[in-house]
């Protein structure tokens, strides 16, 4: 314990740095993770592996967006998870334990109704991502949720970015047909 | 530019990806072609729909807690996993009270607690008529008006060139105690940056918390307790963090 305090000098602030820059992106490399993963003890160990590789190569780590780097690292974070378990089938085990997991706070001026409503949409839609084809899905989920820029994807993915562009609107094709699909299977129910 | 470019370029029109020359080719493509307008409507539609429900997953305490105590200089927190595994095996639990580790641990409830307390008032801030009290983009306005009204001097400043509109102060309260909250915009986002006195507590680097789905970004300054609370992104709250401490420092 004692030992903490001089470790913390002895590295000359990196790992302080290191939090600091990494750790805010934190639910962001979760989020990816999940979706590509869809197994929670697989994410869990993702990330964490993520982390921990992130951190023993900040030394190489140039300026420039913590983001796409990070995220590039958990990507192949997990699909090393992916190769070591054998669980490649992106996109099954796709029923999600996420309703229990929702936050029960809804946002004001909501009827319980509207809440229930829209968490069930919240439920359908992330469904509906995790069972896309790998390739689409991480450009949707970099995109629509991580928030990158399409630069950015392209760094993550490792690809051009027209291969970005025709990945996502084919991707946000095969979404929306689904969405659609599966509001009409609720308004029959 | 036919239909098969049109179907892939609309999508980065709407994703605000395009140059103003490519724009303008796709808008004048999408105003000639009722199948292209269309899918354009459809699918900004959809983005919509998207980006109002709540798809990100956030990261269980548990594993944050994991990835931090496996950084070096993180001993505080390996030794705070100790303590539960005492707790669990219902043993040298005294013995670690006695130690003082088990403050530690009390402590660090105790910043949950408060981190639960300042979302709530974030929240309620939201949600009545009352996120302001002094309503002034002007800092030298707000900043006075804190005057005899919290025990601190809460620093204001003015973050409009970097791209948060300050919008005024309110005295709300966190854990009984009365703090000054200084209300900023970005966007449509509002950010709450709560300021209390720290009460000696040592200077803190930032870190980020998420809550709710809301995110956290607190740390210490001149003796103060901060706590930025938006709905903005991590790094976007991270970065006005870090703007309002180069301005602090100016």
């Amino acid at each position: 314990m004692m030992a903490g305090g001089v470790r913390e000098a002895s590295d000359g602030g990196k790992t302080a740095r290191f939090k600091a820059l990494a750790l805010p992106y934190l639910d962001d490399a979760y989020t990816l993770a999940r979706y590509l993963l869809r197994n929670t003890s697989d994410a869990d160990d993702a990330v964490q592996e993520c982390y921990l590789r992130a951190f023993r190569h900040f030394d190489s780590f140039r300026g420039g967006p913590m983001k796409p780097w990070l995220l590039a690292i958990l990507r192949n974070a997990c699909h090393a998870t992916h190769a070591g378990t054998a669980r490649l089938v992106y996109g099954a085990d796709a029923a999600s334990d996420d309703h229990q997991r929702a936050p029960m706070w809804s946002e004001d001026g909501s009827t319980p109704e509207q809440a229930m409503m829209r968490r069930a949409d919240t439920d359908t839609m992330r469904r509906l991502i995790g069972e896309l084809p790998a390739e689409f899905k991480e450009v949707i989920v970099l995109r629509e949720i991580n928030d990158l820029s399409y630069r950015d994807i392209a760094t993550v993915i490792e690809a051009p970015i027209g291969t970005v562009m025709s990945r996502l609107a084919r991707g946000r094709k095969l979404l929306r047909d689904a969405w659609i699909a599966a509001e009409g299977e609720g308004a029959t129910r | 530019m036919n239909c098969d470019e049109a179907s892939i370029l609309l999508h980065a029109l709407i994703d605000g990806e395009l140059d103003a020359g490519h724009s303008r080719e796709v808008e004048a493509h999408i105003a000639g072609c009722a199948n292209c307008a269309t899918q354009f409507q459809e699918f900004q539609a959809f983005r919509n729909t998207m980006s109002s429900s709540d798809l990100r997953h956030p990261t269980p305490p548990n594993l944050r807690a994991r990835i931090e105590g496996k950084l070096p200089g993180s001993d505080v927190t390996v030794s705070r996993r100790s303590v539960f595994k005492g707790f669990v095996l219902g043993a040298t639990v005294s013995a670690l009270a006695a130690s003082g580790v088990l403050v530690v641990v009390l402590r660090g409830d105790n910043e949950r607690r408060v981190l639960g307390e300042v979302v709530s008032a974030h929240l309620r801030s939201l949600q009545g008529q009352h996120l302001t009290d002094v309503l002034s983009t002007d800092q030298h306005t707000v900043k006075p008006w804190f005057n005899g009204r919290v025990d601190v001097a809460p620093p204001v400043v003015d973050l409009t060139a970097q791209g948060f509109t300050l919008l005024g102060g309110r005295l709300d309260y966190i854990d009984a105690n009365p703090v000054a909250v200084i209300v900023y915009r970005r966007r449509a986002h509002i950010i709450n940056l709560f300021c209390a006195s720290s009460l000696g507590a040592t200077e803190r680097s930032a870190t980020m918390e998420s809550l709710q789905g809301f995110n956290v970004r607190r740390w210490t300054e001149n003796g103060l307790n901060l706590w930025a609370v938006s709905d903005v992104g991590a790094d976007e709250l991270a970065e006005f963090g870090s703007k309002f401490e180069a301005m602090l420092r100016q």
